[in-house]
Formats: C-alpha cells, structure tokens, sequence
C-alpha cells in the first residue's frame, strides 16, 4: 500500500510540471497585454516598454518561465500586478473562501446524488427510477449561472430571505461560520454549486448499482438466502470503486471553485480570483491560481485513489 | 513584501476559528452609509491615480486624493459640461517671458492624512514619483497610469513655498487639464513605509475629502471623512462610504433590489423597469462619453471620405437608443453636444438611400469591411447587441460587415498597437472620454499620435488639422482657443473622422434612502453631499 501511494506520488510530479508549463504557455499565447492592468487604454509604445522592463517582462519567455519555476518551488509565487500582494496570499485566501463552499456542497451534492442514485439503480426500470433519472437530467442539464440568479430573484430579490451577494455582511475578513448574520450568505452558492455534481452522481451511481445487480454473484447471494437488503448492500458497496472515481473529479471540481458561480455571487473564491486574474492579464496570480489548483485536483484524485485500493485491493496489483 | 505563517494561516483560522472575531459593523449615524456596487471587477488601487478605468477615479482616485487642479462637479456641472478649477493650486499662468513655462500658485494650510503640510516640494516629489525611474520614490505602477498626463512635462521645480512651475516640453496651453488627472500622493507616508507601495495601499494618506478606512481585498473599500478636509463646503455628509465591485450587472441590479447596497453603476436597460417599479431612482445625465468606431485610413475602404460618410448615414440612432431603453443620446459627432466647442457639425441623419449612392459613387458595393469589438469593458456599454444592430443597419445600406469580436484586453492591445499592426480591420470600436479638449478630438486626429504613439488608430492625416491642432497648444486665450477647438471639431464631422453612434448617459440606480446626489455631466461625481437615510 506505502509503495503504491508512493509511486502515484511520484507520477504527480511530472504533472504538476507539464502543468506548469501549458498553463505559463498559455498565458503567453492568448491575446492582451500581461500589464493591462497598470496602463491606461491609451499608453504609448514607449510607456509599455518602460512599464514591461519594470515588471521584467521585457526578458525572453524561457527566462521568465525559469525565473518563475526557481521562485515557486522555493514557494515564492510572486507578486500580484493589480493588487500587489503575494500571490501565495492571494491564492490561500480564496481556496479557503472556496473550500468553505465545497465544504458544505461535498456532502451535500455527494450525499444526495449517492443516495438517489442507489435509489433509481435498485429500482430500475420503475416509475421511481424514471423520476429519479429525470431529477438527474434536470440538474446535470441546469446550467448552474442562470440557477443562480434565478435563486437570487426569487430568495434575495422578491422574499428578502437570503443575501443576493457577497460573503458576509463585511466581506470574509472575520466570516462567523457559527452566526446566522454570515452563514445565510453560503445557503444560495452551495445550493448552485450541487446541483451538478449531484446530478452527474446520480446517474453514476444508478448505472453503476443497476448494471451490478444484474452480475452473477448478486444472482448467487440471492440464491444463498440473504435478504435484499444484504444483497443491495453488497451491491453498493461493489459499486463503490466506480462512483468514488467520479466522485473524486467532482470534488477537484467544488474545491478548485466555479468561475461562473462565484461571479454570479461575488463568492472572493479561487474561481472569481482566476476569473480577475484571466480579464486583467495578471499573469503571477493566473499562474499560482492555476498551479495551485491543478496541484489541489492531483492530490484529490490521489486520496481518491488510495481510498479505492483500500475498498477495491485489485485496483493496486493493475 | 515578506509573507509570515499568520499570513498564510489567517484565512484557515477565520474559517476554523472565527466565531471569537466577529466583525461588528459601524454604528448607523446621522448621515449614514452610502454602498456602492461598482462595475470595476476589482478594488481600484489606492497608492495614487488608480487603475479600474475613471470608475476608479470617481470613487476612489478624487476621494482620497487630490489634483492641483480639480472638476468642477456642484451643481453648476450638472445642466452643462463641466470644466476645470482651483484644486491644490489655487491659480496658475503661463510665464509671461516663457511659453513653456507655467508657475502654479499652492493653495496655503493644506495638511495630508497623515497630519503632514503640503508644500511645494512635495509636488515636485510627487512628480519625480511619476516619472524620474532613477528617483527612489518612482513607482512604475504610477508612471504607468500617470505618463500620459504628464508626457508633455519635462521639469516641475519649486519656485518658493507655495509656488511651483512645470517646464513643457512643447507649447502647452492644454498643461492644466492634463495635471487635472495627475493626483498627489503624500511623501511623509511614503518615506514611513520606505518606499513599499505594498504597504502604502494599506495606509494610503491623500489630501482628498475621504480618509481611508479599511480594505478587504477583492471585496471592500471602506473610506470615512475628512473632516479637516480643505474645501469645508465638500466635507463629506454620509458616516462612511462603502465602494463593492460587482461586475456582474445582473447581481449589481440584485444586491440593490435586497437591500445589500443602496447605490449602483450602470443598471442594464432591462432592469430599469424593475427597478423604478421597487421605487429605486434611476439617475442619467449626458457626460463627455463616446461610443464610436475609429477608423483604418491606412488602408481599405475607410480611407475613402465618401465611404465614411456613408457609414454614418447608414445608422439609424433613434432604433438604437429604442433598444437600450432610452438610455443614450443619438451620437452625430465626437463630443456631446452640451460641449462648449461642439459648434454646429455637419450631421448625418439616417439616409440609407444617400449611404448607397455614396457607396455606388466610391465603387464599394457591397462594401466589405471587418470591425474589431470587444464583449465588455470599460464604457463599452450593451457592446453586443450595440454591434450586431450597426452590422445590421449598415448592411441594409450597402455595406458588408464582418464584426470581429475580442475581450476588451485583446482589443485594447489593438488599439495601443495601431493600424500598421492590425491592417485586417477596418476599424475598431472603442469608445473614448472626451472630458478635455486633448482627450475629446486632438489624440484621434493629429498625425503626431500615430498609434502605437499614441490614439490616432487609424493613422488619420491632415496638414491643415494638424496646424489646427498645434495652433490650439499654442493658444493661451481661452475664448480664442473655444473657437479653434469649435473649428476642429466641425471639421472632423465633415471628415467623417469616425462613425459616430451614440453617447453614453451614465445611468446610475440608488435607494430612495439616498438624497443629495446632483450628477454633474462628467466622468467624476462629487458624492460628499450625499446622505443616507437609516
């Protein structure tokens, strides 16, 4: 077991480096101008050239690519161009405003989409399977920025009951997750930000669960006697490996935020953050933002991993 | 800067542990707080002349700082355009022996935030920020945001304690518009912090009507007033002013519906039935804004006079102003017509019939021409459907357009780079301020701003416009200069130096808790009257 998390520890390097690399490159090939942010519309071409040699932007690419590589694996990730502040600040503060999201929409999304789709795969073919699979559809089919305006018009807007935007009545600096006055703030992003995943892991899990029942061995546990609640049990928990790889990709996805969805909430998260950081050119933060999220959806599918060889051992002899 | 663990760990133990650090917001008082929903995307900076656009000037730059010369944004701005004033310099002259030599007289009694005097050194310290890289107070952030207002400036000296004088580098009659953009920091704060600008944006000292607060970044900017503030008639009336960036129109137009803010910029069109049905007030008012496409004279069709002239008679501004809810005024030429030097320009009413004869007479039929446009940005307003409706009507009078659309940063880097770099479009939709007489007609037309030196995009080039334009620089009588100005702006409507679409009317939306606001026809508002009912 130690040497199989090893190894796989061992494959997240190179791409955690492959990733640095596109994600530098990529910044370079799109159009605009990485100091966008500190010129005016209308700074001449001397001005740019002045500005760049400031920033060191005026060195060659593979320069700035090696000079941006030795300071981030000594943890230094630069400085933001629009708000000069450390961009490992930066990145912290927002993963934490977003992991508090994906720490109530994991449960949530999991916890539902696990339960309805276990659910519709045991009664396959039923008319509580059709409703199921329907509900399913509906919330893969959503697109979650316009569920949530939606939400916003009609809890924020016309009933008042919830906050329209923001996180907390004075911004995350102090958020009391233990005081209604700052936690009615989480209710209508994390909603929004479920409804996906739970649907995704509703049909997961329903094909998963509907295919097994369907095997032999169910077939043998039946013909030993055992209730069908032993044999739903057993099934579940076969059909574990499979859903925990999906459920894996969506916990990268909650934990490395929604663009849209923050922005749709003004949620100060990684994917608001990586949104400011795309519009404004600001190249360190869109760099570290990127670095640091690829790196957090490794090491989840990396846990993910190690907890399927732990309920599935054949998974560590492939 | 040096990041410690508390640093790093802070946002783990307001998560972990916050139920002991409970922010408690600030009393209500008399004259209440005033949020704002902005539409920047982000907290403009506050170490000097900000970025964000002029939406970071108005709510930010002219709060917390001053300019020696300032707008004039009472109420006398508001039934006209507004012009210049004293600000930090109380007057100012050309040197009569010296024509590129203005002295500027410092008001008296003045004291920075942090309790300093300012003086005369300090604004040839301040200069010496902007420009002088080899200074150690430059700051490249703000050389970058102020060089254009400062690129005709060769030298600021200090003649005695309250006088100063700017050499140009050329005749520069327009000098004291261009210093109206350039705001003054405190030198005292920034030798405390040694030079960190870091640190700087965390204390920031202005001589502006509002102190700062607090900040928390990317989501809140908190000021206060000055209450030693100079000018005692523009001491703030509201406790606090409270600036949020929503770029979202959407959520702007929610946060205000539920009460989370009490004042927005720009409202989408549609919203503003449903929020004048919620009792909001809507406020507009005609200001130095352009929505238009500057065009290739380089090459292509544009070149053509007559195909320029076509393109203006193609539009039909009253079907685009019906769009937008009647939130804009029809534009027949560069500037508003509420600009003192906007004269009497040849205009083009909508004349399809009259665009496809001109086309038919410049052998351009269908005539094809490719636009560069942006998705958003800055002053671009409903950008979209804006082009798709100019596309439309222009291809009902003989053209053929292909729009090119780009985000705002990729059009931007167009604009810099110019026609001689971008020769496959034919022109580029960008719209302009024209709040000074440089910035509203002389950048677009004077060969001497060739992009990428400078806006004239398109490479327009006219000898008779660019004596004009060098006359108005030299031209130190301001009754003389309005007519030199009046002039060359009639001359680019005969030119058709653009295709000129509408002007923006700066819709805001605010809680009827709000009371005091007068809109001055400007990019800059004066929010110190306003007050806030509880």
């Amino acid at each position: 077991m130690i040497r199989y998390a090893l190894r796989r520890i061992l494959y997240a390097i190179p791409i955690a480096f492959g990733v640095s690399v596109v994600c530098f490159a990529l910044v370079y090939i799109a159009p605009g101008d990485p100091l966008q942010t500190v010129l005016p519309p209308d700074a001449t071409a001397e001005t740019i050239a002045i500005v760049k040699h400031a920033y060191g932007f005026d060195k060659p690419l593979p320069m700035q690519f090696l000079i941006w590589l030795g300071r981030v694996v000594t943890g230094d990730f630069g400085v933001s161009i629009a708000t000069r502040r450390p961009v490992i600040l930066e990145v912290a503060d927002a993963l934490a405003n977003t992991a508090l999201l994906a720490m109530f929409a994991v449960p949530i999304a999991f916890g539902i989409g696990y339960a309805m789709g276990a659910v519709a795969g045991s009664f396959a073919g039923r008319w509580i399977d059709r409703v199921v699979t329907g509900a399913a559809v509906v919330g893969v089919s959503l697109p979650n920025y316009w569920l949530g305006i939606v939400l916003v018009i009609v809890f924020a807007v016309e009933y008042m009951l919830l906050p329209a935007t923001g996180m907390g009545p004075n911004g995350s600096t102090g958020f009391n997750l233990l005081q209604w006055s700052n936690a009615r703030f989480l209710v209508l992003p994390v909603i929004t930000l479920s409804m996906i995943p739970i649907g995704i892991l509703a049909r997961t899990t329903r094909a998963a669960v509907a295919e097994l029942r369907n095997q032999d061995f169910v077939q043998t546990l039946r013909a030993k006697g055992l209730s069908e609640w032993a044999v739903t049990r057993h099934v579940l928990k076969n059909a574990m490996p499979q859903v925990m790889a999906v459920m894996g990709l969506q916990f990268g996805y909650l934990l490395g935020g929604s663009i849209l969805v923050e922005t749709v909430f003004t949620w100060p998260g990684s994917g608001f953050l990586l949104s400011k950081a795309i519009i404004n050119r600001d190249v360190p933060v869109l760099q570290g933002t990127i670095l640091t999220l690829s790196l957090v959806f490794v090491a989840a599918n990396l846990i993910v991993d190690l907890l399927q060889s732990l309920i599935d051992p054949r998974i560590r002899r492939a | 800067m040096k990041v410690t663990k508390t640093d790093l760990l802070r946002p783990v133990l307001a998560l972990g542990f916050g139920a002991g650090i409970s922010f408690v917001g600030p009393a209500a008082q008399a004259g209440g707080t005033l949020v704002v929903g902005m539409t920047a995307g982000d907290l403009p900076i506050t170490t000097g002349n900000p970025d964000q656009g002029f939406e970071g000037y108005r709510f930010v730059g002219y709060s917390l700082y001053d300019s020696l010369i300032l707008w004039d944004l009472s109420k006398n701005a508001a039934d006209k355009a507004t012009d210049i004033k004293p600000g930090l310099a109380t007057e100012w002259h050309i040197d009569e022996a010296n024509d590129k030599r203005w002295i500027f007289k410092l008001r008296d009694g003045v004291k920075w935030h942090d309790g300093c005097n300012f003086t005369a050194e300090d604004v040839v310290w301040n200069f010496n920020h902007s420009t002088n890289d080899k200074a150690p107070e430059f700051d490249p952030a703000q050389f970058a945001q102020a060089r254009a207002y400062l690129l005709n400036t060769g030298v600021a000296s200090k003649i005695d304690d309250h006088t100063v004088a700017f050499d140009t580098k050329v005749t520069d009659s327009l000098l004291p518009y261009e210093l109206s953009y350039w705001l003054l920091i405190s030198p005292c704060r920034a030798k405390e912090v040694k030079y960190n600008w870091t640190e700087y944006a965390q204390r920031p000292s202005g001589t502006g009507p509002y102190r700062f607060a607090d900040a928390v970044p990317h989501q809140r900017l908190e000021l206060v007033p000055n209450k030693d503030y100079w000018d005692k008639a523009r001491v703030p009336s509201q406790d606090r002013l409270v600036l949020v960036p929503m770029p979202e129109a959407s959520t702007r137009t929610s946060a205000l519906l539920s009460g989370q803010v009490n004042w927005i910029e720009a409202p989408s069109p549609d919203a503003i039935d449903r929020l004048k049905a919620a009792g909001m007030q809507i406020v507009t008012n005609p200001y130095p804004h352009n929505w238009t496409y500057q065009l290739n004279f380089a090459n292509g069709p544009f070149a053509d006079k007559r195909v320029r002239q076509a393109a203006n008679y193609a539009l039909n501004r009253e079907d685009m102003k019906e769009m937008l809810n009647g939130l804009m005024l029809e534009g027949y030429s560069t500037l508003p017509p509420s600009t003192p030097y906007y004269g009497h320009p040849k205009i083009y009413q909508y004349d399809p019939a009259k665009a496809k004869q001109l086309l038919t007479e410049a052998g351009c039929l269908p005539c094809k021409v490719t636009l560069a446009i942006s998705t958003s940005g800055s002053g671009q307003m409903q950008s979209l459907p804006m082009n798709e409706l100019v596309k439309s009507q222009m291809d009902a009078a003989g053209f053929d357009v292909k729009l090119e659309p780009m985000d705002w940063n990729a059009l931007l880097a167009v604009t810099r780079e110019g026609v001689d770099k971008h020769p496959e479009y034919n022109a580029i939709n960008v719209s302009r301020q024209t709040q000074d007489p440089f910035n509203a007609l002389i950048r677009h037309v004077w060969t001497p701003q060739w992009a990428p030196k400078g806006a004239n995009w398109g490479h327009y080039s006219n000898p008779e416009i660019d004596k004009l334009a060098t006359a108005i620089f030299a031209e130190f009588d301001t009754q003389k200069r309005l007519q030199m100005l009046t002039q060359l702006n009639e001359a680019m409507n005969e030119e058709a130096a653009m295709i000129f679409v509408a002007h923006d009317v700066n819709p805001r939306a605010m809680s009827p808790k709000v009371h005091g606001f007068i809109q001055a026809q400007s990019w800059f508002q004066d929010l110190t009257p306003v007050l806030v009912e509880p």
